[in-house]
């Protein structure tokens, strides 16, 4: 046994891959928050005058809120007044209209990360928006997708361009003080992505948003707002990864999405932000609040999120089903390993008549970690015929990690159908020497089994994506057997 | 092919072989016998390359070099095949992905190129309708599931497809009914070749019925008591593993 665990110990020592530090120059607020911050950003942003209302409104209700402690998660407090609440490139007033003016050290950034951007936006048909610390400073596709009139732009440039459907839009899936998080981000939010997809219309190509924190001791506050006309489709991918550093972050996104009749909307998400080291200092804190609504009838969304990052994840992508037949999804591969924390599942609210979801959620835990599966299925009494399948698995790999499994139910419709799966394993000793005995390695024998115990998931993701994001789930686990 | 020599080992505390010797040539088919406890499986396991066993002393060299040496996945891929006495689950793991990562792994090793999916495929099926198997089989989780014959008959699949030089196989014939017997040991004998060594580690006379073996062992207490022809296993039916012990003994 002992070579066996000397090996896996050095596959879980493993350094984070992608952690280094661009050196470039921000303009950074000082730390603190106060209205003067806030309506500092809003001044930065041009921002119309409804929407620096709006986000003092959320930040005096965040400081009448508490912040949450419900969750399975240990970590020491968060001082709000020592995080920076805005950074951003240089070029912020001048912005690059190409990848040809993008500092040339952020495209070396990319290719450390193995993203490089024109490579995958012109081999992948991908257009990429993406968003390095506050603002975008690369966006690619524009044109083919304004010829289909679909709207993919930064947050910042749709409240100038697109006033009307931000207002119309903004807030109505995740209120301003829906949560604690939520009202923080709705105060300081500094940019993310914003997509309309008008009606009828099938995007042409699937939407991507590679995000990247950068800047040393700042809050990184994205905002997403995607519309799904009627009838239309879009596929939407976000991915990251994030320099290594010795502070922890905050992250506090929100993710808006609304599906009208008959529309569908795929949010697919690999989140690989750097998870502290393995005696979990630094690393990301991710508090998200991701919500899709299914507002339309008929309509369909569906989260699918590998998750292997973060020193502590607290993330339940949600779907409320309004519409009748509408549909929510949520497949789930959420990996931690050395110290890291994760506290991850989904909510399901039915409320229109026969409402479907599908829950399956795949954890894995190594290391010292601990996960736990968190997940609500709300079916309300006029959810007539409402109907839900959960599935949820946890493997374990060696002695001292754990998972909890936190299902709620609330039932409020007899006519409801909903069914639970649970099942914890582990990877024993006795199928890596199988394996080993095939002629297969260690590492690529753990690999294998994470990956077939991963299969349902992956199979929803977008190919290049699950290919990533396979390649994403071996790096991270190197995991460790006992 | 395979040499051990006063060969120790101990799992904790206790010695399971104390002074084991045995010398395994190509195209010989050996059957180790012994009670229960007797170390046979060990000995398997440690060939192997298991890390819960300790080796304390001896040698064990194959094909010329020091195996003790070697990683078990390195082992295999030199072309040791331990059969499992019980086949591991891997729930989720497509049975012709192992196979095909297995047999790829060893293609590597010996510097040939790595198998495309379609003549994987095509070479898996030849090898299932030789063993009388359901092509099915392919496409289900590694043993998930699987009955007790189906777990031994997918070892002997496992088997054919990477053409070991020395197949060690533990126990093969337990809890098997007479007709996946046979089916296993027709498996078997397809297998047998002058370049092959065949080593069977039983408990009964029964599997050595289907597949004959050149030289029976009788292990106790960790060491090899008596070695003989086939006929030492038909007076071991008869006449019980004592006497061996006692005729040792005196």
């Amino acid at each position: 046994m002992a070579t066996e665990s000397e090996n896996l110990e050095s596959l879980v020592n493993r350094r984070y891959e992608h952690g280094f530090i661009t050196d470039i120059a921000t303009e950074s607020l000082p730390p603190g928050l106060d209205e003067g911050v806030v309506r500092a950003i809003s001044a930065r942003k041009n921002e119309p005058e409804w929407l620096l209302e709006w986000r003092l409104q959320a930040y005096r209700q965040w400081l009448e809120m508490k912040e949450p402690e419900w969750a399975h998660l240990h970590y020491p407090k968060i001082k709000y007044d020592e995080i920076s609440y805005y950074s951003a490139p240089k070029s912020d007033e001048d912005r690059p209209k190409s990848l040809d003016e993008v500092d040339p050290k952020l495209l070396e950034t990319y290719d450390k990360l193995g993203i490089p951007l024109h490579e995958r936006a012109r081999l992948a048909g991908v257009a990429v928006d993406a968003v390095f610390d506050s603002v975008s400073v690369a966006t690619t596709f524009k044109d083919k997708l304004a010829d289909a009139g679909v709207i993919f732009c930064s947050f910042s440039e749709a409240v100038i361009e697109h006033p009307e459907l931000v207002r119309k839009y903004l807030g109505t899936v995740v209120p301003r003080r829906d949560n604690y998080f939520a009202a923080l981000n709705s105060a300081v939010f500094s940019d993310g992505s914003f997509v309309y997809i008008p009606k009828g219309v099938r995007c042409p190509m699937e939407l991507s948003t590679y995000f990247r924190i950068n800047a040393a001791n700042t809050g990184q506050f994205e905002r997403t707002l995607i519309v799904a006309d009627e009838g239309s489709y879009v596929s939407y991918l976000e991915g990251c990864t994030a320099p290594m550093r010795d502070e922890n972050q905050l992250h506090a996104a929100i993710v808006e999405l609304v599906a009208l009749d008959d529309a569908e909307i795929k949010y697919s998400t690999v989140q690989n932000w750097y998870p502290g080291d393995e005696n979990g200092v630094g690393g990301i804190y991710n508090f998200v609040t991701k919500r899709g609504d299914c507002r339309g009838d008929n309509s369909k969304i569906s989260w699918t999120q590998v998750e292997t990052g973060s020193a502590i994840t607290w993330k339940y992508p949600s779907c409320l089903l309004r519409g009748e037949n509408s549909v929510g999804e949520f497949y789930s591969v959420a990996v931690t390993n050395n110290m890291q924390q994760a506290d991850t599942g989904t909510k399901m609210i039915h409320i229109g008549r026969n409402t479907r979801s599908t829950i399956v959620s795949k954890g894995i835990s190594a290391g010292k970690a601990q996960q736990s599966y968190r997940g609500l299925v709300r079916i309300m009494p006029q959810a007539e015929g409402a109907r839900n399948h959960t599935q949820c698995d946890s493997l374990l790999i060696g002695k001292t990690c754990g998972a909890h499994t936190f299902p709620y139910m609330e039932i409020k419709n007899p006519s409801a159908k909903v069914e639970h799966e649970a099942t914890t394993s582990k990877i024993s000793a006795n199928q890596l020497f199988y394996c080993r005995q095939r002629g297969i390695s260690e590492e690529d024998a753990v690999n294998m089994i994470v990956n077939g115990f991963c299969k349902e998931v992956f199979k929803e993701l977008p190919m290049e994506f699950a290919v990533e994001a396979q390649a994403l789930l071996n790096v991270s686990l190197e995991g460790a057997v006992g | 092919m395979l040499e051990i020599k006063d060969l120790k080992c101990r799992i904790g505390d206790s010695e399971i072989l104390c002074g084991l010797s045995l010398s395994v040539n190509a195209g010989e088919v050996h059957a180790i016998m012994g009670p229960n406890g007797s170390g046979k499986s060990t000995l398997a396991q440690v060939v192997a390359g298991h890390s819960d066993y300790e080796v304390t002393a001896g040698t064990v060299t194959f094909k010329g070099q020091d195996l003790l040496e070697l990683e078990p996945e390195e082992r295999a891929r030199e072309g040791i095949f331990l059969g499992f006495q019980y086949p591991v689950e891997i729930p989720g793991v497509n049975n012709a992905y192992l196979l095909k990562a297995a047999l790829n792994a060893k293609r590597k090793h010996h510097g040939l190129d790595e198998i495309d999916a379609f003549e994987f495929l095509k070479l898996a099926k030849e090898k299932m309708v030789t063993l009388g198997m359901d092509p099915k089989f392919l496409n289900r989780g590694v043993n998930e599931g699987f009955s007790g014959g189906e777990k031994k008959r997918n070892e002997i699949l496992q088997m054919a497809m990477l053409e070991p030089d020395l197949a060690i196989l533990d126990e093969t014939d337990s809890g098997l009914d007479i007709d996946a017997l046979k089916a296993v040991a027709q498996g078997v004998n397809s297998l047998r070749s002058a370049e092959r060594a065949i080593v069977l580690v039983t408990h009964y006379q029964r599997l050595l019925d289907y597949i004959e073996p050149d030289f029976v062992h009788v292990l106790s207490q960790g060491q090899i008591i008596r070695s003989g022809d086939k006929s030492l296993a038909l007076e071991l039916e008869d006449k019980g593993y004592d006497w061996v012990r006692e005729a040792a003994n005196g």
